[in-house]
Formats: structure tokens, C-alpha cells, sequence
């Protein structure tokens, strides 16, 4: 029965003079999320406040919520029935019958919480509650009054038209993408990197994203599944646009001539040079990895701070203090976990020595890495001319 | 880039004429075959003019030829038919430890509803011995179901021998073969190899998928595992797939139509391929050599790859597609229950791949596979992913 959702945002609200700034990004988001959804919508803006207005005949329910629950900078989703004024009398009806559609028959205590925004209306907002509050309690055996701890809060908010609501759907917060600049998202087919990157879009950072491909070794459908995962973050990022590296040649070349023990720590800082070429290319202002510390050799504090030397830039990772099963449940609850575990290789466990170094040495690693000085810039340089790029949205 | 295509075991390339005329049929004559008015009559002409095909390239009635999804149903609808028909004569069930998962997967089933299976060992080549089928022939087995190709070795049973053996002992057992590598490769004779039941699959012989035959000799006592419409006499209900059931039985009649000249091609060109893959270091051939084997099917493991995938693609860069293992066990993580049934070290099950190859296969093709596998194989055996 609703046909309108009222859209509270949280942290946004209180920045200055940007804030329409935000708002703008906030309601592009939203817009974005809705193509998700089945059926036309509108969007306007009002003190502080979105509304999204369902403009076509049919539209599913479901998926629209679920598409605002994907959209970053959504405190509450509140459905809402938005009605004219038709005076007093016709508000208490239609909000008994608001109250009937969507509880039934069920008891519960409640409150009602009204607020005048305009100002000529004849009641003032104790007013209003106090009123409605009679007539609900009149009209409904099943209802009781707690101002103190109600089960439902409802909310009657005299503006330009009347909006009644009750329900309170969570958001995901955080703030809407496109208001804290780019960063570029080493992606591989794993559990975490995606995570790391919704957690980065979560902040309102606009994704870019770097996956390295190393055929034969790793296969179409090893790239066809990162791609799937690069989608499945889109939804909440907004698009993304996805450099596919051919990295081959260099693990080989690492192989041939640097220790086998030293390999996934200079693959990765290798890695870490073309992702940051790359970042400079799109304007990202940092790097993002989905490291946790001491979950993997390479993931050590050593191994970190050999493979952070290279950058110049920030590298920003946030699952860093998360415990691998902590990372899960938020793979499970964002929906990448079952794409992350199908069995497809990855280019960083192919070449994995039996016993790799955990406690890198940064000039060690760099001597290595002189072995390598003859073909490695002409190499890096045919890895990113034959970069390809697929934009996903 | 040419494409060079070895993985006909997995499936075929659709032949240009079977296309055409299931274009035609779901076009033009896209009656239902059950209805009454001249749509449905036109459609009924093609299932009549299909079964007869059949009839004629295995020497039986038309009455013995249904059709079904595929493969996978054929065997399905066989085996557990079969055995819920038997089941108060008996609840011994015997099989071979090579079938395909169409096969093991119901006997897997049968296992958990109380009946019992044996499982036939295979010798080092991949074929089951008529002596111990004989061996294992009990008062209450009530079905025996041995696949007459293997598909990842191109093994060939002695199912003639195994026949006779079962109707020599009861004749009341029924005997079911999956035939599903073997049509279009062997003159099969359900009357004189003692066969009850007999599975097909059109997308192995450059018909379209999705579609399957089903040869159930008459009198023989299987129950239906499909019911509705009560099409194909109540035995298997649904609508018929009628431009897949045309375009399969033209593509079967075009496999036999030039049969032994093509065949006697195929193992011309297995053994130039097999005697070359033998001149290169650290190649085994599985599966039995020449003309003890099919012709089409050749399966090779590789020392020091490590991966068969890794092979794979690599042949995938230059165009060439083969598959690892068998293809329909290839995705899924495990090892192939055919090698290991015949012996082979896990390391080499590993690093296996099985070109198959179709009437289109040329000698130029087999020559630029075989220079693509000495240009890779050094490659990969210097760079060994763990």
C-alpha cells in the first residue's frame, strides 16, 4: 500500500555548507540503486529530508527497499503514507486507517509523535498528538498509550502535504558515494578484497578497481568471477571501472630470477606500482587492499611495510584489524561470499614457495629486486598498455 | 585465430543440416504431436520418421525407441525404471567402477533405498572382463548397467561377451548399456549383444542438446519414473522436443552414412596422434592403444605439469580446446573416478587431458596440436605453480 518512503540521512546532515553537496550525491545514489528496483520512481528534496515517490501504476515493494537499503548515507528508509490536507477530521481517518492496513489486528502500545512544519495549521504539534492519539485509541480496542517506551512511534508531520509513518527500516549508513574523492581497489577473486572495497565505498570513496589475470594459470572464468564480484560491489559503489592486468609475464619473470621465498612479497609489491599507476591515471587518491594483519605470509607487519614502501600513496585498508571470520559474516551480509568462494585459482597462490619469508628484509627484497632491473620496466610498461578495461555497473 | 576443436567428447558442433531443419521444424510445422488437427499430424510425422531411423540403424522396432532430455535422463530413467520394476525379484544390482556420474550417481541412490551394488573393477586399460561380471552374477541381481565407451579413456567393454554372460545365467536380468560415446562410433546390435535398455545423447553426434534416445526392448520390465500428459505410451510423458528429436535422428542417420570410412579415418588419425604423443618425453597414454580403444577418444598424462588445467589454457591461447580429465567431472574439485579405478598415480590423474576428436578433425589440426604441446610443455614444467 505504501507508495513513498521517506529517506533519513544521518552524518551528511551536518556538513556546513557542503551539505547540498551531499544531498545532490545522496539522491544520484539513490537514483542509481532504483534502476535495481521494478517500477518508476520520483525524488525531491525538503529541509533536510529526501522523498522517493513511487510514479509508476506498479512497483515492487521489496526490491525498492532493498535497493535503498544498498544506497550509503540512508540512516532509516520510512515508508510512508504522504496524504493532502483535507483538515483535522480527514487525518485522524486516514491515519485509523493507516494503522488498521499495516497492523491488523495486532495489540501493541504506541505514541504519536507530531511535528508542525507548517505553521497555519490550526493545531500546534502537542496538539495533533494529543488529538490523533484520542481518536486511534477511540477507533482501536487493540492500542494502548506508553509515551515512555512504545512498540510504535507514530509519526505525523504537518508540511507542504501530511506524512504518516511508523515503520523504521535501517539503512547502512555511512555517507553517499562521489562526496570523498576515488580510490583505485586492488580486486582479486577472494573474500576479502570486495569486502575492503564496499567498506572504502561505505566512506562515500568512488571505487576503481585493478585485478591482476595471469593466464594460463589463472582461467577465463577465474576473470569472469571477479568480474561477477566487481558487480556484486557496484550495487552498492555505483559503477566501477575495472583494469584487467595481464601479470604473467612478470610472475614468470620474478620466478626465474628473484628467490622463491622472496616471490608473493615482490609480485605483490610489483603489483602495487601498476595499481598506483593506474590510480594516478583515473585520480584516485589512494590504493585499497583487503590485508589483514598476520592472516597470510604476505600480510604480516613485515610483509606490509615491504610491500607499503613502494607507494606513494595512501594504501587504505580496512580489514585490518579484522579476524578472517569477522570478514565472512560481512561477506555473507553484503552477498559476495558465495561468488568469493567458488574454486577459481588466483594469480597470488599459484607460485606460492612451500615456505615463504614472513619477516621480509626491505633491503634484502630490494637486492632481489636488482635482478630484475633488465626487462621489468619494459615489462611493467607492456602490462599496462595491454591492460584491459571493462566498466561495470 | 583458427579454432581447433578436440573436446568432442564433451559435446559436438551442431551439423549444418540437423540446425537447419530443427530451424524449419520449430518455424514451420511447430504443431504439438498430441493435437488432433493437421499441425499436430505434421509435427507426428517427424517423431514417426525419427523412431524409424533409429529402428533401422539399431535393428529393431519402432515401438523400442523413446525420447527424452538427453543422456543423463536415458540413463536415469533405465536404471532407476528398472530397478524399482525388479525390486521384488531381487535387490542386487551390478555395475562398473568407471561409469559415468549418469550412471554412478543412481546407483548412489539405489544404494540409500536399500539395494545393493557391486562395483566391476577395471583392468590397467579401462575395461571390464566378461569373467568377472560372471563372477559377480547372483540369484537375486535384477540389473546389470556397464557403459559401452568410457568417456575418458575411450575404453570399449566387451559388451557382446557380457550379454550372452548375463542371459546365459538369467535371462530375466536387464541389461543396461550407456552408449552415449559409442553411437556413431560402433554398428551397435541391441538383439544380438543381449542389450535391454540402451542410452543416447544427440549433442555427441552433431545433434543439438537437450535431447536423448532411449532404446527399451520390448517386454522388458521397467516402470516409468516420468508421468503427465501420458505422451510416448505413458512411458515417458511430456511434450515431445520435436525439432531436437528430428535434427538427432538426421545427425544419427549422417553418422552412419559414410561409417566405416570415416571410423577407419578417426584411427588413422589416433594412431599418427597417440604415436607422436608417445615420441615425446614424459607422456602416458591411458586407455587401451589402436583399435582395441575408440577412435576418438585419447587421453594423456603429463609428468611434471603439475595442472591439467594449466596445459588447458594454455592450448586454450593457441586456439585449441581439449578438456581435462573428463568434462563433466572437470569443474567440480575431486579426481577422475576412471583413472583412479585403473591405477594411475594421483600425480598424473592430475595432469591429464583428453583430446577427442569428431569427423571434422583434420591431420593438420593433430600436427598443430602437437606443436603447441612441445612449444608448451617445456614452459610449464620449468614454471611449476605449487
Amino acid at each position: 500500500m505504501y507508495r513513498a518512503f521517506l529517506i533519513k540521512y544521518g552524518e551528511i546532515g551536518t556538513k556546513g555548507n557542503n551539505r547540498y553537496l551531499f544531498e545532490d550525491a545522496l539522491i544520484r545514489q539513490i537514483k542509481y540503486a532504483l534502476k535495481g528496483a521494478e517500477g518508476k520512481f520520483e525524488l525531491s528534496k525538503e529541509q533536510g529530508r529526501i522523498y522517493v515517490t513511487v510514479a509508476s501504476d506498479n512497483y515492487d515493494y521489496d526490491s525498492t527497499v532493498a535497493a535503498l537499503k544498498r544506497v550509503f548515507g540512508v540512516l532509516w528508509i520510512c515508508p510512508m503514507l504522504q496524504i493532502e490536507d483535507n483538515g483535522f477530521d480527514d487525518l485522524a481517518e486516514q491515519t485509523i486507517e493507516y494503522i488498521k492496513d499495516i497492523y491488523g489486528d495486532k495489540h501493541f502500545t504506541f505514541k504519536v509523535k507530531a511535528r508542525r512544519a507548517r505553521k497555519n495549521y490550526p493545531l500546534d504539534s502537542m496538539g495533533i498528538a494529543a488529538a490523533i492519539g484520542e481518536k486511534l485509541l477511540e477507533a482501536n480496542p487493540n492500542v494502548t498509550v506508553d509515551v515512555h517506551d512504545p512498540e510504535v512511534e507514530l509519526n505525523i508531520e504537518i508540511r507542504e502535504h501530511i506524512n504518516i509513518y511508523s515503520e523504521f527500516i535501517p539503512g547502512p549508513g555511512g555517507m553517499p558515494v562521489g562526496t570523498n574523492g576515488k580510490a583505485t581497489l586492488l580486486l582479486s577473486g577472494g573474500i576479502d578484497s570486495p569486502v575492503a572495497g564496499y567498506m572504502i565505498a561505505k566512506r562515500g570513496v568512488t571505487i576503481d578497481a585493478v585485478y591482476f589475470h595471469a593466464p594460463p594459470y589463472t582461467s577465463e572464468r577465474a576473470k569472469q568471477k571477479v568480474v561477477d564480484l566487481a558487480k556484486l560491489v557496484a550495487r552498492y559503489s555505483g559503477p566501477i571501472r575495472l583494469h584487467v592486468v595481464n601479470f604473467t609475464d612478470i610472475q614468470l619473470y620474478i620466478y626465474d630470477a628473484c628467490p622463491h621465498d622472496e616471490l608473493t612479497i615482490i609480485m605483490r609489491r610489483y603489483m602495487m606500482r601498476i595499481a598506483e599507476h593506474f590510480a594516478a591515471e583515473e585520480g584516485s587518491l589512494g590504493l585499497i587492499t583487503g590485508e589483514s594483519i598476520g592472516q597470510v605470509a604476505s600480510q604480516t607487519m613485515h610483509s606490509l611495510a615491504v610491500t607499503n614502501e613502494v607507494c606513494k600513496l595512501p594504501v587504505l585498508r580496512p580489514l585490518i584489524g579484522m579476524d578472517k571470520q569477522e570478514i565472512i559474516d560481512r561477506s555473507i551480509e553484503i552477498g559476495t561470499y558465495e561468488t568469493s568462494i567458488l574454486p577459481f585459482e588466483d594469480c597470488c597462490t599459484i607460485f606460492v614457495a612451500k615456505h615463504p619469508v614472513t619477516k621480509p628484509n626491505l633491503s634484502v627484497i630490494k637486492k632481489s629486486e636488482h635482478h630484475l632491473d633488465e626487462k621489468i620496466d619494459e615489462m611493467m610498461k607492456q602490462a599496462i598498455e595491454t591492460t584491459e578495461i571493462i566498466e561495470i555497473s | 585465430m583458427e579454432e581447433i576443436y578436440l573436446d568432442n567428447s564433451a559435446t559436438t558442433r551442431t551439423c549444418d543440416e540437423a540446425a537447419r531443419l530443427a530451424y524449419e521444424i520449430m518455424t514451420k510445422d511447430y504443431g504439438n504431436p498430441s493435437s488432433m488437427h493437421m499441425k499436430g499430424v505434421e509435427a507426428e510425422r517427424y517423431l514417426r520418421e525419427a523412431k524409424a531411423t533409429f529402428a533401422n540403424i539399431l535393428k529393431c522396432s519402432e515401438k523400442e525407441i523413446y525420447f527424452t532430455s538427453g543422456g543423463t535422463e536415458s540413463d536415469n530413467m533405465s536404471i532407476i525404471g528398472a530397478a524399482k520394476a525388479g525390486a521384488r525379484r531381487g535387490r542386487h544390482i551390478i555395475t562398473s567402477s568407471i561409469e559415468h556420474p549418469a550412471v554412478a550417481r543412481c546407483m548412489e541412490m539405489l544404494e540409500g533405498e536399500g539395494f545393493e551394488i557391486t562395483y566391476l573393477p577395471v583392468d590397467p586399460s579401462g575395461m571390464v572382463s566378461a569373467d568377472t561380471l560372471k563372477a559377480a552374477l547372483r540369484e537375486d541381481t535384477i540389473l546389470v548397467s556397464i557403459m559401452y565407451v568410457n568417456n575418458e579413456v575411450g575404453s570399449v567393454m566387451p559388451i557382446g561377451e557380457i550379454g550372452a554372460a548375463i542371459k546365459a545365467y538369467n535371462k530375466d536380468i536387464v541389461f543396461h548399456v550407456d552408449a552415449v560415446q559409442a553411437f556413431g562410433k560402433y554398428r551397435i546390435n541391441p538383439y544380438k549383444e543381449n542389450i535391454d535398455l540402451l542410452s543416447v545423447s544427440s549433442h555427441k553426434i552433431h545433434g543439438p542438446k537437450g535431447v536423448g534416445m532411449l532404446f527399451v526392448k520390448d517386454k522388458t520390465k521397467i516402470r516409468s519414473t516420468v508421468y503427465g500428459g501420458g505422451q510416448q505410451g505413458g512411458f515417458r510423458s511430456g511434450t515431445e522436443n520435436v525439432p531436437g528429436i528430428a535434427a538427432m535422428a538426421l545427425a544419427a542417420k549422417m553418422m552412419y552414412e559414410s561409417f566405416d570410412e570415416d571410423i577407419n579415418r578417426l584411427y588413422e588419425l589416433k594412431e599418427y596422434f597417440t604415436g607422436e604423443i608417445a615420441g615425446i618425453s614424459g607422456t602416458h597414454l591411458n586407455g587401451p592403444l589402436g583399435r582395441a580403444g575408440a577412435p576418438h577418444i585419447i587421453s594423456v598424462s603429463f609428468d611434471d605439469i603439475a595442472k591439467s588445467e594449466v596445459l588447458l589454457h594454455s592450448l586454450e591461447e593457441r586456439g585449441i580446446y581439449v578438456s581435462s580429465g573428463s568434462a563433466c567431472a572437470s569443474n567440480h574439485p575431486g579426481l577422475s573416478g576412471t583413472l583412479t579405478a585403473m591405477g594411475i598415480p594421483k600425480n598424473l590423474i592430475g595432469a591429464t587431458i583428453r583430446f577427442s576428436m569428431s569427423v571434422h578433425t583434420t591431420r593438420e589440426e593433430l600436427e598443430k596440436t602437437l606443436l603447441a604441446l612441445k612449444d608448451i610443455l617445456p614452459v610449464l614444467r620449468r614454471y611449476k605453480p605449487r
